[in-house]
């Protein structure tokens, strides 16, 4: 398998099916911190992650977990966002530049002298995805991100994560059960089953095949139209947002 | 029953979480709490199980005051079950985490091993008794901090987040495990903010924002009050979405799940489908 750069990935699968397991692999926890046997081969632009320590591979893939607390640890926002570059030994003024920008695209400027526990979940998420931009990563690994955050506050993290892989091409993987809302972000949907990748392909096509989907949660606008479709109405698409949905069923009444 | 009466709170420090919160919650109701981080709801469900003490007003469990129970007591009641499994767990193993609780409370061994087997065979864990919780899934470590209080049966359960990291067959047999549970007559709460999952189930929706409660009612009427729903940072269910984006079909505007839109829809066309026919 192999993901161009700008992609915006979805994985997803039932729960212990290996996603997370797999993440792991591409910034080289697997196998540095944890036991096992790592077989083939994984390369991040032409850089193999065998034989590299996680420190070196931060900077090119960055890791965003479901729970900003657990990433979040020094005394003010700016502080946590620095430290990657900090730990790099990187030149002051060019980490006073990477920081300044990666809180502005992030929107949490105004907030860099705060302690990130004076912050809301939503802005220490965005803190904790500056903290990973800072360090100009290629490829952004995000598990399950918005889940501790109400539904608005995740869409607003949804969305600064659309507008760095539209503006600034960073390639996205997104871990995610929850499809109704990160699907209309994505151009390609991997499902992974025990282990293995099942369907990969764009949304409206991996989820044409709900046989193989029992157990996703698939965008509710889909489910719909499955059922719709079972019933005999004549749809010919495979919604993956409300307004396409909306189109589709005014046509179908119309005609 | 779970009783709230004009109940008010602060952590030490900081300013009132809480501000005059009353509510009645019976036996066998499945209540979700929801609204924005920060709007005090963890904070209420620790004051049902005793681990907050309300600064005023009171909080009746099964008619007798929290302050009269020591947190041991009310949490044998009350089982809460948190957000973060990690903060929960601590056994070697599935199976020693779930039996530790009622070696305390001194059940026989015969008690504590069927328990143990019933529970971890209907949450889906139970290929793992042997395994350490660590090594497992977020959301299958979810399910067994889940089991180990519900092992002890508490009289009633509250779940804060349940289903973050479940998949969607997962989210189904936790709807039916708390059927389940309200059918033995025990109040279940679910604090999400999982929209989807509560218009599946259709449970009472305490909404709240900013430490207090905006609305109470079924889920069919909140979720679908636009005012309300942004009052609280939710967002409508997508079928609502979908019903208020084409009015002229007129939907009936209680439709939060994709079943109830999938009836409306088939009659809907089926009939504008007949009586164009009619007009040709």
């Amino acid at each position: 398998m192999s993901i161009a750069k700008n992609d915006f990935v979805v994985l997803t699968g039932l729960s212990g099916c290996g996603k997370t397991t797999f993440c792991r692999c591409l910034n080289g926890l697997i196998p540095n911190f944890y036991a096992g046997q790592l077989k083939g081969e994984l390369k991040i632009n032409d850089v193999d992650v065998k034989g590299k320590s996680t420190a070196e591979l931060a900077t090119h893939v960055g890791f965003v977990f479901q729970n900003p607390e657990n990433q979040l640890f020094s005394l003010s926002v700016e502080r946590d966002v620095a430290f990657g570059l900090e730990n790099l030994g990187i030149e002051r003024e060019l980490a006073i530049e990477r920081v300044n920008w990666a809180m502005e695209v992030t929107g949490i400027s105004q907030l860099r002298n705060k302690a990130p526990y004076e912050l809301s979940g939503g802005q220490q998420q965005r803190a904790a995805i500056a903290g990973v931009l800072a360090m100009r990563p290629e490829l952004i690994v995000l598990d399950e991100p918005t889940s501790f955050l109400d539904p608005k506050t995740a869409e607003e993290i949804l969305k600064v994560i659309s507008r760095l892989n539209r503006e600034f091409g960073l390639t996205t993987l997104l871990v995610e059960h929850r499809l109704d809302t990160v699907s209309a972000y994505a151009n390609r949907v991997i499902v992974m089953d025990k282990g293995k990748i099942v369907l990969d392909g764009p949304p409206e096509i991996v989820y044409d095949a709900p046989a193989r989907l029992i157990g996703i949660g698939l965008p509710k606008v889909t489910t719909l139209f499955h059922l719709l479709k079972r019933d005999g109405i004549p749809v010919t698409i495979n919604p993956i947002t409300v307004t396409q949905a909306s189109e589709a069923l005014r046509r179908i009444s119309e005609n | 029953m779970i009783s709230v009466e004009h109940v008010s709170f602060h952590y030490p420090g900081s300013s009132e979480t809480l501000h005059d919160i009353s509510l009645k919650i019976d036996d066998g109701e499945f209540v979700a709490i929801m609204g924005e981080n920060g709007a005090g709801k963890t904070t209420l469900v620790k004051l049902f199980n005793g681990l907050l003490k309300p600064d005023s007003g009171s909080v009746l469990v099964d008619n007798v005051n929290s302050r009269d129970r020591s947190v041991a007591e009310l949490s044998r009641q009350v089982g809460l079950i948190f957000q973060n499994p990690d903060h929960q767990l601590f056994a070697e193993t599935v199976g020693e985490e779930l039996r530790f609780s009622l070696k305390n409370f001194g059940f026989e061994e015969s008690v504590i091993k069927n328990r143990v087997t019933s529970l971890l065979t209907a949450l889906d864990i139970e290929k793992y008794v042997n395994a350490s919780p660590f090594m497992l899934s977020g959301g299958e470590r979810k399910r067994v901090a889940l089991a180990s209080i519900l092992v002890w049966d508490p009289k009633h359960v509250i779940m804060d987040e349940p289903t973050i990291g479940q998949d969607y067959l997962q989210k189904d047999r936790l709807r039916n495990f708390i059927i389940q549970l309200i059918s033995q007559k025990k109040a279940v709460i679910v604090v999400t903010h999982d929209t989807e999952f509560i218009a599946e189930c259709n449970p009472r929706v305490v909404l709240m924002s900013k430490g207090k409660i905006i609305a109470d009612g079924p889920a069919k009427s909140i979720l679908t009050d636009q005012t309300v729903v942004e009052e609280a940072s939710l967002v409508l269910p997508q079928m609502t979405q979908l019903m208020m984006s084409i009015p002229e079909l007129h939907a009936p505007d209680d439709i939060i799940d994709v079943y109830a839109a999938r009836k409306f829809l088939l009659q809907a066309l089926t009939e504008r489908a007949e009586t164009r026919r009619e007009s040709r």
